[in-house]
């Protein structure tokens, strides 16, 4: 039913801008074109001035109005650098914005059409062009040696003592990896995975170093304060790590692993508090097309103290005794008591499979 | 020339005293309904049957995006009578997750490729080309033929792809594999995209046969006196135009053979180690590179947003500067700037892969040539608004939609700086804010300087005026509302809002935008209902509109305002006239216009070396 009402309601405003428009059509053949020209000129001469001066307040309302709900502190060291590059860059644009804006409404209004008015004949001005092309090259340049600064901080090695984590997405869900007390990743091929039997990244169980890596699909643990590595692989197609807070970002690529590196600056907790938002958690948004769930794709990060951190890893099975339950009778790794080298040491080690 | 000698019997015949001449020289050269309006062979109908079926996509893909807009802007509402048109794909008044992805895929595909690239080019390559350059027709009238009928074939593939059980891909315009490789991974990876790759293969041959008749005409079918820099920057434009897509389809359309062979033939181009949660197997492609497709796919798809931007360019700058009665400032860097956007357009494709895994180092390079197209760009930003500059502007539609091109086309641009520095796309990419820079810098202002060319060449295609108080609330409403709908999209885009999700309800740090996101789907509604009145203004103008009784109706300088009112095949009655000078002498020596057909008289100031 409303659905009609606003079908009719549309025809109706159809016909009555189609009758005004035919109308005014009449009327200015009775009024003379010249007159109707004119007056149209004039109104819409008019309409570019509001408009841009409308449009200016707009902008700074709409900032005012979203200043709260975007961005808030960068997450990590890298997130940091990611927003100083933003402010240069808007800071510049803006200049640019409001300047060309300007200038190109108010040539607009001021130049309108009035009987009698010469146009200037001014083909052209090589100083002048030659200005607005070396102006905006001193630009850019600024820009790109700043952007490249940061990109080359951001996309450096990591450091040697941080921590290893693998990612590795699916349809549609998230699988976290840690390398266990061996501080090793052991070895995986694709076609081991077997759901069934809870080995869904495919470890190789002929490899000793997968028997103490710790697979889970409950939430990433990072320390706060220590820099991460995150190994990215997909199982699937396409996916992208996305964590909107540290300001990170990068796709999974089924068959050519990727990498990333941050440091977490607080901790899950810090960032309830900073927020105000007693439901505050780093979220993994996946940030690749990836299929009909792919809206749904969530993943937790939880950034905890050093000594968290050791109390949760020491609850975790690892994956290899999860896979063998025949095998738990078995004096299982005394996880707990030696969950202190799995963290210090942790990097270093190469994996196998990053690139 | 055979055929041009041929086309100049023919035209000698023709009388145009009447609008409807068509009769007149039916008796001399027999042409059928079938010859003159279906399968015909002049550029000025060519034009027409692309902009018809341009403007009929069109309102399929803004459809699309009304549809899909009250997912975003009502995700807990049920609508009834989406059932009714959608079926199962709506079940319950909801769109699907799987249908929504396939709306964003379509409305994305139908858009760039079907109205942006067939639409625009299309319509203007083939309308002004000949008419400008002074020539009877295309180089090869039939191949024009031709070109429109593969993308007609086109069009009818993609359309049916939307009426298969599985639906039409869903993977996004990208269709990055191995989503769409795999059936087994979206159900839009199954007869839908075979469907998706033929329709674009046939749209990829109707490029290069539309191209490559649009370069050959603007480099051997020029009239007398017409040199390359007399030439309007229309022509410059779509000459350019026509070289990216013959330069770049190609790369497309070898990109899509190989992912065909992927889904049928059993190869692994991009496939390795995958391993499926529907069907708990794992394929036995290895050493594939997904990769490898997003490099083959950028390749053309970055060059593809200049051959949508670089024609709209070229348009504005003759409806500015003919509405201006100034010429256009700088024509040669105008001309050198195209030039300098059509070489870069093949030098920054990476710029869509910082964050595939790209090494990191050779993203620099990328980082630097994608900031630099910023400086060819500028210029053409500075030029138009000198064009301004004391000049006597009369606000037709088409100089209003101009304007706005100008305004859209900064606004766009300059959030492309923060996009190409791979920095800050670390934290954009593939967030709102890439939706919103492009849907302005390449949706809109192509819109608006398609507009622009369309209300000034609408009394040339068609005889008639278009009404100008719809035109007037057209645009401002069209302008007023883009910027409303993506604006505001920054915001979302700088807070993290990742694209393509059709729900934010599951998710803590993307859920603050409820308010922001009914009122950008409303304002959507509206844009897309003001779209309607233009399409109506556009068709009840060719039966009812004014009639153009004056055969330069805008004072214009160019080759297409000399010809009759509704010229015939073949364009010119008599001779085709000789050009002296350039195509921008307006407001020159205290005279409002020099037509390019007016010797230089001794008298004349030297100023235009043209």
């Amino acid at each position: 039913m409303s659905t009609l009402l606003i079908i009719a309601i549309l025809l109706l405003g159809f016909i009555v801008v189609f009758q005004i428009a035919k109308a005014s059509e009449y009327v200015s053949v009775l009024k003379g074109e010249k007159k109707t020209f004119e007056q149209n000129n004039r109104i819409n001469g008019f309409l570019l001035l509001a408009f841009m001066i409308l449009g200016l307040i707009g902008v700074y309302w709409c900032n005012e109005l979203f200043k709260g709900k975007i961005l808030g502190e960068a997450a990590s060291d890298h997130g940091e650098k990611i927003d100083t590059m933003l402010y240069i860059t808007i800071a510049i644009t803006g200049v640019v914005f409001v300047i060309t804006q300007i200038l190109l409404f108010w040539f607009s209004f001021k130049y309108q059409y009035k009987e009698g008015r010469k146009a200037f004949y001014y083909p052209h001005n090589n100083k002048l062009e030659l200005i607005w092309t070396v102006i905006p090259a001193i630009a850019l340049t600024v820009l790109v040696g700043f952007g490249l600064f940061y990109w080359f901080k951001i996309t450096g090695d990591a450091p040697k003592e941080a921590n290893i984590v693998e990612i590795t997405g699916k349809q549609f869900g998230w699988i976290y990896r840690y390398p266990g007390k061996d501080k090793v990743f052991g070895k995986k091929y694709y076609q081991k995975i077997d759901e069934g039997k809870l080995n869904q990244l495919g470890l190789i169980w002929e490899d000793k170093a997968t028997h103490d890596d710790i697979v889970t699909n409950e939430a990433m643990y990072l320390v706060v304060g220590k820099p991460v590595k995150l190994v990215i692989n997909s199982r699937d197609v396409v996916h992208d790590v996305g964590l909107a807070h540290f300001r990170m970002k990068m796709d999974a690529v089924p068959g050519t692993p990727t990498t990333m590196w941050f440091t977490p600056k607080y901790t899950t907790a810090q960032m309830k508090e900073k927020t105000g938002n007693p439901e505050f958690e780093y979220e993994i948004s996946c940030d690749q097309m990836c299929g009909k769930g792919h809206y749904s794709m969530k993943g937790i990060v939880k950034v905890v103290e050093q000594a968290e951190y050791l109390l949760w890893l020491a609850k975790q099975k690892p994956n290899y005794v999860m896979s063998h339950p025949e095998m738990e009778k078995i004096p299982a790794t005394p996880a707990a008591a030696k969950a202190d080298s799995t963290v210090t040491a942790a990097a270093a080690t190469p994996v196998s499979n990053s690139n | 020339m055979s055929q041009e000698v041929n086309l100049h019997e023919h035209a000698g015949a023709m009388t145009t005293h009447e609008v409807h001449h068509d009769e007149h020289h039916g008796h001399h050269h027999k042409e059928t309904f079938i010859t003159k309006y279906v399968f015909s062979q002049d550029h000025k109908m060519i034009a027409k049957q692309f902009l018809i079926t341009g403007i009929v996509w069109a309102i399929i893909g803004g459809l699309f995006s009304v549809l899909f807009r009250l997912q975003l802007g009502f995700p807990n509402e049920t609508f009834p009578w989406l059932e009714n048109i959608l079926g199962k794909w709506a079940a319950g008044g909801k769109i699907h997750p799987e249908f929504y992805y396939a709306l964003t895929t379509m409305h994305g595909t139908v858009l760039v490729f079907f109205v942006l690239t067939a639409g625009l080019s299309g319509t203007f390559s083939n309308f002004l080309i000949p008419l400008q350059v002074g020539a009877r027709d295309m180089a090869s009238p039939f191949m024009n033929m031709l070109s429109y009928w593969f993308f007609f074939v086109a069009s009818i593939v993609m359309i049916s792809s939307l009426f298969v059980q599985t639906g039409p891909a869903s993977g996004g315009w990208t269709v990055y594999p191995p989503l769409s490789a795999l059936g087994d991974a979206s159900e839009g990876s199954k007869i839908g995209m075979d469907l998706w790759l033929i329709a674009m293969a046939l749209f990829v041959v109707n490029s290069l046969l539309g191209s490559l008749n649009y370069i050959s005409t603007i480099l051997n079918m020029r009239t007398k006196g017409m040199s390359m820099t007399r030439m309007p920057l229309t022509i410059w434009a779509l000459f350019f135009t026509a070289v990216l897509g013959v330069l770049s389809f190609p790369v497309l359309l070898s990109g899509f053979i190989l992912l065909l062979f992927d889904r049928h033939a059993g190869t692994s181009f991009y496939l390795s180690d995958i391993f499926l949660a529907s069907t708990q197997k794992a394929l036995p492609n290895e050493g594939g590179s997904a990769i490898l497709y997003q490099h083959l796919f950028w390749f053309l798809g970055h060059p593809e947003v200049y051959i949508i931007i670089l024609p709209t360019m070229g348009l504005v700058s003759d409806v500015m500067s003919a509405n201006a009665r100034k010429p256009i400032f700088g024509y040669m860097a105008m001309v050198g700037s195209m030039f300098a956007i059509a070489v870069l357009a093949f030098l920054v494709w990476a710029h869509h892969m910082f964050v595939t895994g790209l090494n990191p180092f050779l993203g620099a390079f990328f980082v630097l040539l994608t900031l630099l197209i910023a400086v060819p760009s500028a210029i053409k930003v500075f030029n138009w608004i000198t064009t301004l500059w004391r000049g006597n502007l009369r606000f037709t539609p088409g100089m209003l939609f101009s304007i706005g091109f100008v305004s859209l086309f900064i606004s766009g641009g300059l959030t492309g700086i923060f996009l190409g520095n791979s920095t800050l796309d670390i934290h954009l990419h593939d967030t709102y804010f890439v939706i919103a820079h492009f849907h302005i810098v390449m949706g809109v202002s192509a819109f608006f300087g398609m507009f622009a060319g369309l209300y000034h060449w609408f009394p040339k295609m068609y005889g008639r005026y278009m009404n100008n108080t719809m035109a007037y609330i057209h645009f401002w409403i069209t302008l007023v509302g883009a910027y409303l709908i993506f604006w505001p999209m920054h915001y979302q885009g700088l807070a993290g809002v990742p694209r393509r999700y059709l729900d934010f309800s599951g998710w803590t740090s993307f859920n603050q935008f409820d308010g922001l996101n009914r009122f950008i789907s409303i304002v959507t509604m509206m844009v897309f209902a003001v779209q309607l009145l233009f399409v109506f203004n556009f068709f009840y103008s060719i039966f009812k509109g004014r009639k153009v009784r004056t055969q330069n109706p805008w004072g214009a300088t160019t080759l297409e305002w000399t010809t009759p009112i509704n010229p015939g095949h073949g364009n010119w009655e008599g001779e085709i006239p000789e050009v002296h000078r350039w195509a921008y002498d307006y407001g020159k020596d205290g005279r409002d216009f020099i037509p390019q057909t007016e010797p230089i008289s001794a008298s004349e100031s030297p100023e235009s070396k043209h």
